[in-house]
């Protein structure tokens, strides 16, 4: 086991953080349930199932900005549609949330969901067959934004779509979806999308201890992928990478072919973020077209730059961070909440490029002139 | 018998010495007769031959004509901010101090409406105004019965204006081909001569003729009618073409802006959007300040948004854009930013709800080239209007001292700027430029949707679609790039539907860059690097 935790968090200096990280974040998910499940309601240390809840949509935001940051921070392609492979993975979960439903629909036909029901359909489209499998859904939330990834990244990298260029193609790609997603021939729902849920895998999603479990997976979850990230990204293959954002020519000149190295890191991104969103669905209890806008792939983007790109753990606070400001900030002034996220985007690309992880560096460095800093772009 | 009774009372009104008089006395039997008996009233009143009755006439038909129950005055209803008024039909006055309860309808039946629109259209046919006059012949087109053929047949050699004449030849026509005792072969001219028209009430005549059981006329009345429907396609494929037009002069006041700043500058203002809302807020504001102007307040509404949104411009490059220069990463960021505070400030000020700016009485309304072809004044002006800007940039860029210093700067920063070119100023100019120029696009785009605060947003990806197809830092390649996707989207959107008709542009552009990383027109020389 520790033969495994040192190959985890072996590697560059800001891995060093991980582990502690790790365990921090394991540690509350821990205690959370705990003061969940084990306290009565009027303790005051009770933790109430909204909460936890609302814990475990945060947890997938963060799985999805470290999503967003391995490629923006680590290859520097900025992704304006990363939204798109979270609401396809969230697409499949909810897939198979729906022929969960069984005949317990407002219809209670035994098949067809109830959209379909009510668009007078016979039977059920081909993309919804096997999706009653568990399993078969799982595969289909990692292997179809994968695949989407894989064919648009290597359309995109092989002619050499770079910079500004490929974040509006990708915020097109999200936006085509978008509006493919509303139409209700398509066959997902519609403008209303999926919802009205009842269990996943024959547990209430509505029961506490569903609630726990979904949030104590999605925890180990995301430990589980910063932890291969990481490794993934010190390794040779993260070196190539980095010398990919910093000067792409010149590497490609040494004589890497850097289109490969883009397309495999795009995939493993864009599986991550079907991941976070497969587990976003049963806990939020619906999906939609609207997960699909562009504006929520780009305000991914602030979660990662507020927190510091370039540093996974960066990612995963500035995406609790945000989140947390904007539960806390929407509930008090709803009007605000956009003035301040906009500020938050100008203020932070004015003034703190590296985010909060590069603030604790400058700071620390001003302690301590000596210690050499380390530069990012 | 109908038309013998009409024609001895024809005999005899026109022999009565007084006329105002008989119309009088006539105007009031209507307030006493019954319902069947209607008919010939309005016989013995058309056959007064008096244009002053055609408001009367038109007022019953539509069902609006009353009488006064106390003093059995004729009287129309009309609609005055959603009350009912009342007018006196010859004057046009209102009528003070008389409310629904004083009135009594004068009824009126199916057979009667289709009397009275046979008896406005003839005494409309004898009107002065040629316009007037064809529309009256037009209206006579779905039922040539033997009078109106007669009359018509009479009104034909004395007729000056084309039109009318081809009109009424038109309607001469219709009577001619329906006539069976006619001869076969001016039955078959006839039809020939119908074929050319492109008339609904023709082609409703021509289908009747297809079934008739003259074979040799019925042949004719097939071949005119497919001549005719190849006719409407080709008019429908025009009509198509100019929405496609339309679409694409609205992305090219979109995107000619942001071709600006992103060709130039390499910058992506995300906020180009909310410059356009602001140039539409301008319009609308314009438009609140000046009321009683509404058909000036265009000219007002240009200079004003381009102020507006040129100065929000040049704030925006000071405060935020030039200390980004060189990482427009961190600039599409920053922009977006800007985009979402200036979205809720306009959602703070004037409500998330739309408003209506009203269009100018000069453009609205629309240009009938024929029966089944009319193109809507708003949409023509607006593309008159995006090509004059078009022009007028183009112009500022190759003529200008400001357009030299901008394409120095744009092809050569540095070299630009060791020869004394001031580039933050120019950068300011040109982003003002940009801005000022989405804000023009604003004003036309507030004549064609409602204004609100999302008006923006929904232009912004497909005017960056725009300027990377069309190959950034190039005007033409903008032009040509904004209509060729307007022309696609709307050929598309028959077959396919509109949401997949801007699927499959996206998909396409996708798949262009593949093929052209730079654009249509992409730069050349050292410049693309």
């Amino acid at each position: 086991m520790s033969k495994l935790i040192n190959w985890f968090s072996e590697g560059r200096s800001s891995g060093k953080y991980t582990l502690p990280f790790v365990i921090l974040l394991l540690a509350v998910t821990v205690l959370a349930s705990a003061a969940n499940l084990l306290l009565p309601q009027d303790s005051a240390l009770y933790v109430s199932t909204y909460s936890i809840t609302l814990l475990g949509k945060y947890l997938c935001y963060a799985m999805l900005a470290l999503a967003v940051d391995i490629i923006w921070g680590y290859c520097g392609i900025l992704s304006l549609g990363h939204g798109a492979f979270f609401a396809l993975g969230g697409y499949a979960m909810g897939m198979y949330l729906m022929r969960q439903i069984g005949d317990r629909g407002v219809y209670g036909h035994p098949i067809l969901p109830d959209f379909m029901v009510f668009l007078d359909w016979q039977e059920l489209p081909w993309f919804w067959h096997g999706m009653d499998q568990f399993w078969f859904a799982m595969i289909m939330a990692v292997l179809v934004p994968g695949l989407l990834a894989f064919v648009f990244g290597w359309l995109a990298f092989r002619s050499r779509v770079t910079g500004v260029y490929l974040s509006i193609m990708t915020q097109a790609l999200t936006y085509a979806l978008l509006l493919a997603f509303f139409r209700n021939e398509m066959g997902f729902g519609g403008n209303n999308g999926l919802t009205d849920f009842k269990e996943i895998l024959g547990f209430d999603l509505q029961a506490d201890s569903t609630r726990v479990s979904l949030f104590i997976i999605t925890a180990i979850l995301l430990a589980v992928v910063l932890m291969l990230s990481q490794r993934i990204l010190s390794s040779r293959l993260g070196k190539v990478t980095l010398a990919v954002r910093d000067a792409e020519a010149r590497t490609r000149f040494i004589g890497y072919r850097t289109e490969r190295y883009k397309v495999w890191l795009f995939v493993y991104s864009a599986v991550i973020a079907g991941v976070a969103g497969a587990l976003y669905v049963p806990q939020v209890g619906i999906i939609n077209p609207g997960e699909f806008s562009p504006i929520n792939s780009i305000e991914v983007v602030i979660w990662v730059a507020v927190g510091g790109r370039g540093t996974l753990i960066g990612a995963i606070i500035g995406a609790l961070l945000v989140n947390y400001a904007k539960t806390r900030f929407t509930a008090i002034m709803p009007d605000g909440w956009l003035f301040a996220l906009g500020a938050l985007f100008v203020l932070v690309t004015l003034f703190l490029p590296k985010g909060l992880i590069g603030l604790y560096g400058q700071l620390k460095s001003k302690r301590q002139p000596a210690s050499s800093q380390e530069v990012t772009s | 018998m109908k038309y013998l009774i009409s024609f001895c009372l024809l005999m005899f009104a026109s022999w009565m010495p007084v006329h105002a008089a008989s119309t009088e006395t006539l105007l009031e039997q209507l307030t006493t007769t019954k319902l069947s008996k209607l008919p010939d009233i309005v016989e013995q009143l058309a056959a007064q031959e008096d244009e002053s009755l055609l408001p009367v006439f038109r007022a019953w038909l539509a069902g609006d004509l009353h009488y006064v129950k106390d003093s059995n005055a004729i009287v129309v209803e009309i609609d005055v901010q959603g009350n009912d008024a009342y007018v006196d039909p010859f004057t046009q006055v209102q009528l003070e101090g008389i409310s629904s309860k004083d009135v009594k309808k004068i009824k009126v039946n199916n057979k009667l409406r289709g009397l009275l629109r046979g008896v406005i259209a003839r005494l409309q046919l004898t009107s002065n105004n040629a316009d007037v006059r064809e529309g009256a012949v037009r209206e006579l087109l779905a039922d040539v019965d033997e009078d109106t053929f007669a009359a018509l047949e009479n009104l034909y050699p004395k007729e000056s204006n084309n039109d009318v004449k081809e009109m009424m030849q038109t309607a001469l026509s219709i009577y001619t081909a329906m006539d069976k005792s006619s001869s076969q072969t001016s039955r078959v001219a006839a039809i020939e001569f119908l074929g050319g028209s492109l008339e609904n009430d023709v082609r409703n005549a021509l289908l009747k003729l297809s079934r008739d059981s003259n074979e040799a006329v019925a042949a004719a009345a097939d071949k005119a009618l497919v001549n005719i429907n190849r006719q409407v396609e080709r008019y429908a494929l025009v009509d198509q073409l100019f929405f496609g037009l339309s679409l694409g002069s609205v992305l090219l006041l979109a995107s000619i802006g942001l071709a600006i700043t992103f060709g130039v500058m390499g910058v992506i203002n995300m906020a180009h959007g909310e410059m356009i809302m602001l140039g539409a807020y301008t319009t609308y504001v314009v438009q609140l300040v000046m009321p009683n102007y509404i058909d000036y307040s265009i000219w007002v509404a240009i200079p004003a948004a381009f102020l507006v949104s040129g100065l929000m411009g040049v704030l925006i490059e000071r405060l935020v854009i030039c200390r980004l220069h060189g990482r427009p990463l961190e600039t599409l960021l920053a922009t977006f930013g800007i985009s979402l505070i200036l979205q809720q400030l306009v959602r703070t000020i004037f409500s998330p709800l739309n408003r209506q700016v009203s269009t100018p009485s000069w453009m609205s309304g629309s240009w009938e080239i024929n029966p089944v072809l009319s193109l809507t004044l708003n949409r023509l002006y607006i593309l008159a209007f995006a090509l004059l800007v078009f022009l007028a940039l183009v112009f500022i860029l190759k003529k200008s001292s400001l357009g030299l210093n901008v394409r120095a700067v744009s092809q050569n920063r540095s070299m630009a700027k060791a020869m004394g070119v001031k580039t933050e100023w120019v950068d300011a100019m040109t982003f003002g430029l940009g801005s000022g120029i989405a804000g023009i696009a604003g004003v036309a785009l507030s004549q064609l949707t409602n204004v609100g605060p999302n008006l923006g947003q929904a232009y912004i990806i497909d005017s960056f679609m725009v300027v990377v197809f069309g190959g950034v830092g190039n005007l033409l390649g903008t032009l040509v790039a904004a209509f060729t996707l307007g022309i696609a989207n709307k050929f598309l959107e028959p077959t396919t539907g509109a949401v997949l008709a801007a699927i499959l542009v996206l998909v396409f552009i996708i798949l262009f860059i593949q093929k052209r990383p730079k654009g249509l027109f992409p730069q050349k020389g050292r410049a693309a690097e």
